[in-house]
């Protein structure tokens, strides 16, 4: 049964949004114009793919469902007549990545390992087959359980390693051939012509970028998988889970702190900073004075109470949420908009100031004696012409609200505990640096993983800056 | 000068008491004081005398708004709002909920914390600029090209790994200076050479970045095109000319943060335990201490404003061109 939580609705409308965005920018020239030039540029090609890579994850990570619990002992399947009404299913929820990397989810070891362990972390008391007990690292589970004999790893490591990169190469030589094709086709050339012009960089679109990143990102992915199906990659956490699944569970966190909280603001802001500046007078004073009392507090401080007074809310009321998962949901849902509370004002304060001066502008001033309602101009010419100002702010707030994840969790005043994000990780994670030899992974991991989704976010930003920004690019 | 501060001050006096009604309404009207009790008193099976008892020990048995019981003014000072909400304007704190005094936790607090983020602020400064400035003078190399590609991907790593990788790389690796704590006097140093160089290093991609973009913008002036006909060297058309007009901005943001120095740095300060104002209210939120929250979100406030002001004038001062209206 699909569940739909309350993030993935916000998820599926803000996918609808940009859809058609895309579709309404495509006709208007001064949007398309600088979408074409992103496009065109390198830097933000590459970019581009790495970041598709993570929504993909994202996306499958934000279909839920309720499992089916397979009937126990029930040998009335063979035969096909099972009966659907008999179906139950469990209150657990689960999204389409966890089905995906159930091997991952389920193969838990006792405590921490480290990457592509064999042995646990810790001394335990193990028997030996005489009956003596020693301490030693007792083998895992499961990570490199297949091997007989745990000095044969390196080797397995580097074969594994070598057929996920085969594997790598191949799903990409297919995507590459199958992009080769279309191109082919488009400009009417045979596919010698367009392989040659895509390897030697003359294609508009900087093709040649855009199959390098696939290539590294496919080769990285494929190797991580067919070395995830054996070993813990990324080692396992205290209570032996295994940190890459956690990794990739935390994509979504991320993405949505980043992307949803922009959503929730953007009504607010665009319309109050519009009229602030298209009607000025007291609404714009009333306007002004609302969002710098809001801007006059302490970012922090303001998501740190309306938190709190949540989790007392949550206490007090615990059986409002059906699971811990929902209830999780709901939190995060709740972070983001605090954090939208907390960061509009910026924005506000640009359109009004852009709306400000747009008010003035001829055709405006035409439209107004010509007798046209205010919120038809609002709506046709203000509104177009501060757009990309919301666009450039959205790219821009990507990066540092996925920063602001982890910071707000280490201070826990972020999201649940129990959900999966980078800033839980390396919060639970930093109580360990004490221990000696030093538990680096989650840490890295979660570092690592965030680092590159805003990197890329950042680059991305850049470039969409730029090419909405003339006055900007004409000096660099 | 002077009506101009006294009408900014002035107008700072509603927006506080924006400030004010919205922490009002956060603390006290979206949950009650009922509630809070029994978050703090930890068990749902309290009783409601413990619960009453929590109330009165703390000032919150109070009427939110309104109390019929008193007489005269009495109806409107014995209540929770004047007792917990305005008298923050008279900069009096009251007492946190576990009894310690808060005005004076503040002022013991924000010395440690001005230590930190003073140098911080006045050493990143120093770095960021000199490395700006080098940037522009070898702007469309390859300096200018790897520098701007360096200061995104220090952008992009998490503040967290800077604190994290800094204690462990100095602190624990080399054996340079202590991991975290903190001493009174000279003695103090030693414990906030750590904090001031993560918190310099953490700074230096944005900073240096946003003072780029500000040297960009001036050196594309038609006075500096002037002063390069002119046959000026580079090097002076940088120093003596652009230099002086992008300081503004760049002065302006400073003194737009001056004040709120004294709040310190929250996650800084807590990672390497120093007793400053932001530990203080990262504990306060963890203990889910109210009153210690309520007086740092009106403290922060009153300085942000303070703040804001402070740049206008400044502008002034800085670029004649600037008139206060």
């Amino acid at each position: 049964v699909p569940v739909v939580l309350w993030t993935d609705a916000l998820i599926f409308l803000l996918i609808a949004f940009a859809l058609g965005f895309a579709a309404y920018a495509a006709r208007h020239e001064h949007l398309r114009g600088p979408w074409r030039s992103v496009a065109r540029s390198r830097v933000g090609a590459a970019a581009l793919v790495v970041i598709a890579f993570y929504v993909a994850i994202g996306l499958l990570d934000s279909l839920h469902f309720h499992p089916r619990i397979e009937p126990v002992a029930d040998s009335s399947r063979a035969d096909g007549t099972e009966t659907q009404a008999g179906a139950r299913y469990s209150t657990q929820v689960l999204s389409v990545l966890d089905l995906w990397l159930t091997g991952l989810r389920e193969r838990q070891e006792k405590t921490f390992s480290a990457p592509f362990a064999t042995h646990l972390f810790a001394k335990e008391a193990v028997e030996q087959p005489d009956g003596s007990v020693v301490r030693a690292y007792p083998r895992l589970t499961h990570g490199g359980a297949h091997l007989k004999d745990p000095a044969a790893r390196n080797g397995d490591v580097l074969l594994r390693g070598l057929l996920g990169l085969v594997k790598g190469l191949m799903a990409w030589t297919a995507l590459a051939a199958g992009l080769i094709w279309l191109l082919a086709r488009r400009r009417g050339e045979d596919l010698g012509d367009t392989a040659r012009a895509i390897r030697q960089g003359r294609t508009d679109v900087p093709w040649r970028v855009v199959l390098l990143t696939l290539l590294l990102m496919l080769a990285l992915s494929f190797i991580a998988a067919e070395l995830a199906s054996k070993y813990h990659i990324l080692g396992t956490d205290k209570v032996g889970e295994d940190v890459f699944y956690q990794s990739l569970k935390s994509i979504r966190t991320g993405l949505v702190i980043g992307t949803l909280t922009t959503l929730v603001m953007l009504p607010a802001a665009i319309i109050l900073g519009i009229m602030a500046g298209y009607f000025r007078g007291l609404t714009d004073d009333v306007i002004q004075y609302l969002y710098t009392t809001l801007s006059s507090i302490p970012g922090v401080l303001l998501i740190a109470a309306a938190i709190l007074m949540l989790q007392v809310y949550m206490t007090n009321n615990a059986e409002q949420f059906e699971s811990l998962v929902q209830r999780a949901d709901l939190r995060l849902l709740f972070l983001c908009i605090i954090l939208g509370v907390t960061s509009w004002t910026g924005l506000c304060r640009l359109l009004r100031g852009e709306s400000l001066k747009l008010r003035e502008a001829d055709y405006v001033q035409a439209a107004a004696s010509l007798g046209v309602g205010h919120s038809t101009i609002i709506a046709r010419h203000i509104l177009p012409n501060v757009l990309h100002i919301v666009m450039i702010t959205v790219v821009l707030d990507f990066s540092g609200l996925v920063l602001a994840e982890a910071v707000l969790s280490y201070v826990n005043i972020g999201v649940d505990p129990t959900m999966n994000s980078w800033g839980n990780m390396i919060n639970s994670a930093r109580l360990e640096l004490a221990r000696d030899p030093i538990v680096w992974w989650s840490l890295a991991a979660a570092f690592g993983f965030m680092f590159t989704l805003v990197l890329a976010a950042n680059l991305f930003a850049d470039v969409v800056r730029d090419a909405f920004d003339p006055r900007l690019a004409s000096i660099q | 000068v002077s009506a101009y501060i006294v009408r900014r001050l002035l107008y700072a006096i509603p927006i506080l008491i924006g400030v004010n009604l919205i922490t009002f309404t956060l603390f006290f009207v979206v949950n009650s004081p009922d509630d809070m009790a029994r978050m703090q008193l930890g068990d749902k099976r309290v009783t409601q005398e413990a619960v009453d008892a929590w109330k009165a020990e703390h000032g919150y048995d109070l009427p939110l708004l309104y109390n019929r019981d008193a007489d005269g003014l009495a109806k409107l000072t014995e209540t929770i709002f004047f007792q917990k909400s305005l008298k923050l304007f008279a900069f009096d704190f009251g007492s946190s909920d576990s009894g310690r005094d808060i005005g004076y936790d503040i002022s013991q607090r924000m010395w440690p914390s001005l230590a930190i983020a003073l140098p911080v602020l006045m050493v990143g400064l120093a770095i960021n600029v000199t490395y700006a400035l080098m940037i522009i003078f070898f702007r469309a190399t390859y300096i200018d090209w790897g520098s701007v590609v360096l200061l995104v991907a220090m952008m992009s790593i998490s503040g967290l790994f800077y604190i994290i990788g800094g204690q462990f790389l100095i602190g624990k690796l080399f054996h340079l200076v202590p991991i975290s704590g903190y001493d009174t006097g000279l003695d103090a140093a030693k414990f906030l050479i750590l904090p001031v160089i993560v918190g310099v290093v953490g700074g230096i991609g944005s900073g240096t970045r946003l003072y780029r973009t500000f040297f960009l913008e001036e050196v594309n002036r038609d006075y500096v095109r002037t002063a390069r006909a002119k046959g000026l060297r580079e090097r002076s058309v940088l120093f003596r000319h652009v230099f002086k007009n992008a300081l503004i901005p760049i002065l302006t943001g400073v003194v737009a943060v001056l004040p709120l120095l004294f709040m310190g740095a929250l996650i800084t300060e807590s990672f390497f335990g120093v007793p400053g104002l932001g530990s203080y209210t990262i504990d306060a939120i963890n203990r889910q201490d109210f009153s210690i929250v309520r007086a740092m979100v009106f403290l922060g406030s009153v300085l942000y404003i303070l703040g804001l002001i402070m740049t206008d004038i400044s502008y002034t001062l800085v670029d004649p061109r600037v008139r206060l209206s």
